[in-house]
């Protein structure tokens, strides 16, 4: 069985955010970047399928700037079997040109051939959590967003899904979008053979254009600081003094 | 021209989050003009013209029998009748669960742009602009479209409902969709209910999170009692999730949830930058450690510097004496 996941270069979660020059994009110096770790639980699923299954292929897919193969070459290291790098001049994208250029690389032989179609949840960094769902609109596939359990029977999936205060259990037929959370599995760490075995794996670049933006993004600014809070005191003893405050300043009790 | 609203319902009842996106789709009205319509898929009427007094001026409603529960393809061909229908300038979606599933869908379908999980709306120069948060919350993306209509989705409590209006009874139309659910390659089998009574965190107007000063699992029983006490939902830090303490459901943070509530009491978490980031859109912060120097302090509203063990069964104590009062 032919499966995709498709990755995402973000910044570390531990960055702090500094705003470019431009005012409107993320100021790269400094910036370590991973594979978006959501991502992370979309492609040890698929490596966990292909292992019990003892055959098939997975090929990680990603779009951006020269600087994306890093993020490739890590997930040949975990295990990948080959990437493709959609290339793009490395500026900013809105989540429907990236979908649409990733649905039309999946329309192609052989990957139109895959019976799953895998993402995160959402990338740590724009925090869209649009663009499974828009391949699978796309290409006319289910989509099952941030699943969090999962059991493969042949062309069926049974599927759970967090919901508000709950979980949808939701049964699909192959092929299909899934989009994983964190929860579905503990992902493995690349091993030094892994490691070796990934700078010989293919990694084929392919320059794209990207198709016309539908957003524009006019800005990016830090929040406003909060207002500089308070001790109340220290101990069981300040404890009065904090209902007091929440009750009669904050009035949120 | 008409500003259109989802208006999302679950086992036939219609969740807050569709009142806080009509009570934003009025105020946008205010500048925009147009009617506001709500559209709604449900298996039968989920009570839609009592939304008179949130604001909607028409609902639109699909119904189907699939429609019980959310079934993404035929929600998403409903929604596009209704805009097909409406020919809107902005379509509203909550980002619930279900607006983060579906939007992106109809986004698709549409072929048209939509800001995802945003906390606010502008009208500038006629045009809407939204403002969203990006890396957690760390900063703030504003965003216009170049396509129409302007698909927004809203992030849970940060938008209030419109005001209870006199505004009649709205009228509820039919929405003929002509959808075959046999086709449906996705079926929502069941709804597993984990915590039932209890707001999900995204929705929680109060909350009490534990971090690893708890120093174990048994411990967060101290949490729970105080969350039970306030009415609040409990939450957790990274790296209690990730030592296995509690489902990865109850993650505040970057990789965990973004949450906005009224209140949010942090207790005997440090406030790594990723946890600072899911949680400083709260209302009012408090936060209890024993360490004067913790991060968390620098967020607080309110400190109070303790140890956890001593301090929240007082506060405990405190709260249900309050309660009886």
């Amino acid at each position: 069985m032919l499966q995709v996941v498709c990755i995402k270069q973000v910044a570390d979660t531990e960055t702090r955010v500094k705003v470019a020059a431009d005012g409107r994009t993320l100021d790269p110096g400094g910036v370590t970047w991973i594979l978006n770790p959501y991502d992370e639980f979309a492609l040890e699923q698929a490596l966990r399928i292909r292992e019990s299954a003892g055959a098939g292929e997975v090929v990680v897919i990603s779009l951006g700037g020269p600087g994306v193969p890093t993020t490739l070459r890590n997930a040949l290291a975990l295990g990948a079997d080959r990437a493709i790098h959609l290339k793009t001049d490395g500026g900013p994208t809105d989540p429907l040109q990236v979908a649409r250029a990733l649905a039309a690389e999946l329309k192609t032989p052989p990957l139109d051939s895959a019976r799953l179609l895998w993402f995160g949840k959402q990338a740590v960094d724009d925090g869209a959590c649009q663009v499974a769902p828009m391949v699978a609109e796309l290409l006319g596939h289910p989509c099952v967003t941030v699943v969090a359990a999962m059991e493969l029977e042949g062309e069926q999936a049974l599927l759970e899904r967090e919901v508000e205060g709950g979980r949808e259990v939701v049964e699909v037929t192959l092929p299909a979008v899934l989009a994983a959370d964190k929860g579905l599995n503990e992902p493995r760490y690349a091993s030094l053979k892994g490691i070796m075995a990934a700078k010989k794996k293919p990694l084929e670049e392919k320059p794209i254009t990207l198709p016309a933006p539908s957003l524009e993004v006019l800005s990016l600014a830090l929040p406003p600081a909060r207002a500089p809070g308070r001790i109340v005191g220290q101990g069981a003893a300040a404890v009065p003094e904090l209902v007091r405050v929440l009750r009669e300043e904050a009035k949120v009790i | 021209m008409a500003i259109l609203v989802f208006v999302e319902q679950r086992n036939g009842q219609v969740r807050s989050v569709a009142r806080e996106a009509l009570g934003e789709a009025v105020r946008l009205a205010a500048s925009l003009g147009g009617p506001v319509v709500g559209v709604c898929a449900a298996a039968s009427d989920p009570g839609l013209a009592r939304l008179g007094e949130a604001g909607a001026s028409e609902i639109l409603l699909a119904a189907h029998p699939a429609f019980h529960r959310y079934e993404p393809a035929g929600y998403a061909q409903a929604v596009a009748a209704a805009v097909e229908r409406v020919k809107p300038s902005v379509v509203l979606f909550p980002a619930s669960s279900m607006g983060r599933d579906l939007a992106p869908r109809v986004a698709a379908r549409l072929g048209v742009g939509l800001a995802a999980d945003c906390t606010a709306l502008a009208v500038e120069d006629g045009r809407v602009v939204a403002t969203r948060p990006v890396y957690a919350g760390k900063a703030f993306q504003r965003v216009a479209f170049t396509t129409a209509p302007a698909l927004v989705s809203l992030r849970p409590k940060m938008f209030a409902p419109a005001p209870a209006q006199n505004g009649g009874t709205p009228p509820v139309t039919p929405l003929a969709v002509d959808y075959d659910s046999a086709t449906a390659r996705s079926t929502v089998r069941e709804l597993k209910t984990t915590s039932a009574g209890k707001a999900d965190l995204t929705e929680a107007e109060i909350i009490v999170s534990g971090g690893r000063g708890l120093q174990g699992p048994e411990h967060f029983d101290l949490i729970e009692s105080l969350a039970e006490a306030l009415g609040a939902t409990v939450g957790a830090s990274r790296a209690v999730v990730d030592a296995g303490w509690r489902p990865h459901e109850d993650q505040v943070g970057q990789t965990g949830k973004t949450v906005s509530p009224k209140l949010y009491v942090a207790v005997a978490i440090s406030g790594a930058v990723q946890h600072l980031a899911g949680m400083s859109s709260s209302r009012c912060i408090v936060a209890i450690n024993k360490d004067p120097e913790a991060p968390i302090f620098k967020v607080a509203d309110f400190g109070l510097v303790g140890d956890a063990f001593e301090v929240v069964p007082a506060l405990i104590e405190a709260v249900k004496a309050l309660n009886r009062a």
